[in-house]
């Protein structure tokens, strides 16, 4: 038997058996330690909400009870007006200016001005204090404020009143290319890098999502940015092959990320140059482009006589948040302007006319920065398409020319900088209009107080199009739309020299 | 013991308090019934009492697309900036009623005109103006020429023209029509010549 084969005592001193145990309690011990710390470390932050008013904004912390996310609802409104709160055995009333709010703990009723308010889950008192669902607050707030609330309650971000920043985010032309965002309002995010990423973190902005939470653009370097929201924070992430370096204009209402190599890059010879891109790429270039010489006439005026890429700039209107007119409850303008514009886009590069299109897809961009990507490629030409359900036929539009030149020296106006150029954006627009009438379409030339057509320095018109008689679905017919874009691209590629001797 | 004359006068008055509290209980009951004058949001019309006066409104036409001019009389206040005020708002009538030529939304108002030396007027539009207006470059455009060409032909001396929504300033009316800058009146002088003609 085993047990009486054990060995004795004097073989196995107990002293020696009892070290390895409180070794391995030791181990044991730091192992835990180490599990715990290290469990602490990975645990999501605490969550906060993150309140944006006129009057503050600021973040609270979000209390989960029950699987529920509550917030301190006297905390909440502290910052925003004279609010107080009394505690009578179950009762919790609270103040906010002139209106009155009573909750009852553990029941999902209140009463606010005396009408009842249903919560999604209970009302809680803890110390005193009110806890309210985060979920109810959409609905509880302005009954409170009088006002819309929007609560974005999976990112902890709660909007009082339209406060919202909205940003555009656009390829600046050049070699390499910036990525400009443009903000509503000012703005101060902090900045952070890690390979192949750069984070743009608002803690304190009301920053929202652009139409698109993942934009594209279609470079080698800066590829694309995604929006994206959590606990309390807005956050634009750009993907990159390389290191960018940002900086801030406008006041803070204008981020401008710039390849780390560009000032490298822009002192050695420039090889072609790619097609410029607006939130996409969307230009192609013809082969035996009239317009990739130099221009052949010395400028009149102070504009700098740069090398033409491109010899039209097509600008389908409106795009992203930016609908244009609804023309029925399924067709938006900026839907129409694209479509046409890529029938214009192939009529004139069937006719050797290089093209570059601002958007080709459903992107923001602004008045000035269709005016900025349009100067920046000097085109001959910048054709802005419309689109219209009043109305019959093809309206055009050159630009009506706000009050004062403004010119000051060498200096142009920004609002009159198309001042040089209207005698040819009205001679374009009545060749236009001869082709399009030779077609028999209805055709009508005026003057529109139209941005950016007064901030273009080039020939520049806009196109309105209408349908020919009252059905609406002419708008988006192959034909029609055929028709006008032919129209336009022979009448253009017929005054190519006079356009293209512009400066 | 109290005298019998004064039991009758007590009596008397108690019957009519009692009646009082009756007809005041029934009237603040037609009272709440008669809708409240707030809701409507039509913009008031030109004072019709005083001397009236002729003037020319020039009236956008959507259908063929132009601008008219189309005499009125209507009486106006001594004030230049209340006749400035007056005047549009006689001319947002005419696009406020059922066969307008030239419909606007409901509630479509003017807030003030201030007519600021030398030569400058600023037209604050209320919200719902430009809230409910329709989009498109024409029918913007016709809106915005009305609008100033009725104010210089009629006012004189008036040369830029800015036009506010709500007391600020806005990009555009509805998409199109640019607001950012100030408006040359002889620009849209011109321009109101070009529209009149289909």
């Amino acid at each position: 038997m085993r047990w009486s084969s054990y060995p004795s005592s004097h073989e196995a001193p107990p002293v020696v058996r009892r070290e390895p145990r409180s070794r391995i309690a030791g181990f044991l011990f730091i192992a835990g330690l180490v599990l715990v710390s290290s469990f602490l470390l990975s645990a999501a932050p605490p969550k906060r909400l993150s309140v944006y008013s006129v009057a503050a904004n600021y973040s609270l912390p979000v209390m989960q009870r029950a699987n529920h996310d509550y917030v301190a609802l006297l905390e909440l409104l502290d910052p925003l007006g004279r609010v107080n709160a009394k505690l009578d055995g179950r009762r919790w009333r609270i103040r906010y200016n002139n209106v009155e709010g009573e909750f009852i703990a553990g029941q999902n009723r209140a009463r606010i001005q005396g009408r009842a308010a249903d919560l999604s889950s209970i009302f809680l008192l803890e110390n005193g204090r009110g806890l309210v669902p985060v979920a109810s607050l959409s609905s509880l707030l302005p009954r409170f404020l009088g006002g819309p609330v929007t609560v974005h309650e999976d990112s902890g971000r709660l909007f009082i009143g339209s406060i919202a920043t909205h940003f555009t985010a656009s390829l600046a032309a050049g070699i390499p290319p910036r990525l400009v965002f443009t903000f509503s309002s000012p703005v101060s995010p902090s900045v952070s890098t890690e390979p192949g990423k750069l984070h743009i973190t608002f803690t304190r902005e009301p920053v929202v999502a652009p139409a698109s939470s993942t934009l594209t653009f279609g470079s080698n370097i800066i590829s694309s940015a995604t929006y994206s929201e959590s606990n309390g924070l807005a956050e634009i992430t750009v993907n990159t092959t390389g290191p960018l370096t940002p900086s801030f204009s406008d006041n803070g209402r204008t981020i401008t990320l710039t390849p780390a190599s560009a000032a490298s890059q822009a002192s050695s010879p420039t090889p072609p140059s790619p097609p410029s891109a607006a939130a996409r790429p969307a230009a192609t270039s013809a082969a035996n482009s009239p317009g990739s010489s130099p221009p052949s006439a010395p400028s009149p005026s102070s504009y700098p006589s740069a090398p033409r890429r491109y010899f039209a700039v097509v600008d389908p209107s409106h795009g992203g948040d930016d609908r244009g007119e609804a023309l029925s409850s399924t067709l938006l303008e900026k839907d129409v302007t694209l479509a046409l514009a890529r029938r214009l886009r192939q009529e004139l590069e069937n006719r050797g006319i290089s093209t570059l299109m601002l958007r080709e897809s459903d992107a923001n961009l602004s008045s000035d920065q269709r005016a900025v990507l349009a100067n920046t490629n000097h085109p001959a030409i910048y054709i802005a398409l419309h689109v219209a359900s009043g109305g019959h036929g093809v309206r055009l539009y050159t630009a009506l020319l706000p009050y004062g030149s403004g010119d000051n020296g060498l200096f142009r106006s920004w609002s009159n900088a198309q001042s040089s150029f209207l005698p040819v954006s009205q001679g374009a627009a009545a060749s236009i209009s001869a082709e399009l009438q030779k077609q028999q379409a209805s055709v009508r030339i005026v003057t529109a107080p139209l941005r950016p057509l007064n901030n273009v320095t080039a020939a520049a018109v806009a196109i309105e199009v209408a349908p020919a008689g009252s059905d609406l679905a002419q708008l988006t017919s192959a034909d029609y739309q055929q028709l006008i874009a032919s129209a336009v691209a022979t009448a253009i590629a017929a005054t190519r020299d006079k356009l293209g001797a512009t400066p | 013991m109290i005298p019998r004359h004064l039991v009758i006068a007590v009596a008397v008055l108690l019957m009519i308090v009692l009646g009082m509290a009756v007809y005041a209980w029934q009237m603040r009951g037609r009272a709440a019934a008669v809708p409240v004058a707030a809701s409507d949001a039509r913009p008031l019309a030109p004072p019709s009492a005083g001397p009236t006066e002729q003037l020319t409104l020039f009236v956008a036409y959507d259908d063929p697309g132009i601008l008219r001019a189309q005499s009125a009389r209507i009486p106006l206040p001594a004030g230049r900036q209340q006749r400035a005020e007056e005047l549009l708002r006689a001319l947002l009538a005419l696009y406020l009623e059922k066969s307008s030529p030239h419909a606007i939304g409901v509630g479509a108002d003017v807030r003030s005109v201030y007519l600021v030396d030398p030569g400058l007027a600023v037209i604050d539009l209320n919200a719902a103006f430009a809230d409910t207006h329709r989009s498109g470059v024409l029918v913007e455009e016709l809106t915005v020429a009305s609008l100033i060409h009725t104010l210089s032909a009629n006012i004189p001396g008036i040369l830029k023209v800015k036009i506010l929504v709500d007391g600020k300033e806005r990009d555009s009316l509805a998409g199109h029509a640019d607001l950012s800058d100030f408006y040359d009146v002889s620009a849209v002088n011109q321009l109101a010549i070009e529209l009149s003609a289909p």
